[in-house]
């Protein structure tokens, strides 16, 4: 077994509106950042796990996602895999 | 919506109550108020039920909103018997994080989006009856019902392909539609949807059945519910 770190991002779908980027991005405007184009603000988690192969661990977040983490009807998601430690 | 019809008893309906619901009370003196019988039912009974007439799913903030609202009461044990309950065709409501809870197990299309002020709002809104429902009698469409509302995520998006029976509107005092009168960004002005026998809204229509909170206009929904039951 060894130990896994996902860093699971989840964000708006670009097709639905977004509430709080919109609003942080005018905030951002009235700083001055005249540069800013698009603010989109979305969920970020950190999830650590044990599985037997990368592939267990992949298989086990990406089920994570679709059945809590993410709301398919409005945001989407992503995940990258680290190993922290292997034990055996 | 003063007007009191026969009796409505023998009806039960079962009022769900999750870690955070705080409107199950007073769900459960309207649902009695109109004349029906009502109890509270805990989230983490899974047993069938065969014994009630109908379920409500209360507003309140189930499992403290955590990720997105329903979206871990969804999950709960009751949750599964909810929805063979719905599936076998009879009534479900849902208000406010009820209505939230419906959309997260699927049994309505669509989700919410944060208010679009990002703001909590609460307040009174009027609300245009769009079409003929379990709980919204034929003769009721395009009436306005003035209700209360409470809520930080009723900005309602409809998913791809998938449009919903639109019951309830927000409209203003004459039964306009705008964007004046819509406290949330809710698409197309939505403030309650149908499939079937399950319905979910977003405003409170069991704070709205008594002279002193100001409104009786929520007894309709309550009424045509165990009228329909009655006569069953």
């Amino acid at each position: 077994m060894s130990s896994y770190l996902a860093r699971v991002y989840v964000t708006p779908k670009r097709s639905v509106r977004d509430p709080e980027g919109s609003t942080v991005g005018e905030a951002l405007r009235q700083l001055g950042f005249d540069s800013l184009q698009a603010v989109r603000a979305g969920k970020y988690f950190e999830l650590s796990l044990e599985a037997g192969t990368s592939g267990e661990a992949d298989g086990a977040v990406e089920r994570m996602c679709r059945q809590l983490l993410a709301n398919p009807v409005i945001e989407d998601f992503r995940f990258e895999l680290q190993v922290e430690a292997s034990s055996e | 919506m003063s007007a009191i019809p026969r009796p409505l008893t023998g009806a039960r309906v079962g009022v769900v109550v999750f870690p955070g619901t705080n409107c199950d009370r007073d769900t459960v003196a309207a649902v009695e108020a109109c004349g029906g019988r009502a109890e509270a039912i805990w989230h983490g009974d899974a047993a069938s039920l065969e014994r009630w007439d109908a379920i409500i799913l209360p507003g309140g903030f189930a499992h403290g909103d955590a990720l997105r609202a329903g979206a871990i009461a969804r999950f709960s044990p009751v949750m599964a018997r909810v929805i063979e309950f719905a599936h076998a065709g009879r009534p479900v409501l849902g208000i406010c994080n009820g209505f939230q809870v419906l959309l997260e197990c699927g049994l309505l299309p669509g989700a919410m989006l944060r208010n679009d002020s990002l703001q909590f709002r609460a307040g009174w809104v009027h609300c245009r009856v769009e079409a003929a429902s379990l709980f919204t009698p034929l003769e009721a469409v395009g009436s306005v019902l003035r209700l209360p509302i409470a809520h930080g995520e009723g900005n309602y998006v409809p998913a791809p392909d998938d449009a919903p029976t639109v019951i309830l509107r927000y409209c203003d005092a004459a039964g306009q539609i705008s964007a004046a009168a819509n406290p949330n960004g809710s698409a197309q002005g939505i403030a309650g949807i149908a499939r079937g026998s399950v319905l979910g809204l977003m405003p409170h229509p069991e704070r709205a059945c008594d002279p002193l909170l100001g409104s009786t206009d929520g007894q309709l929904l309550f009424r045509s519910l165990l009228r329909a039951l009655v006569e069953a």
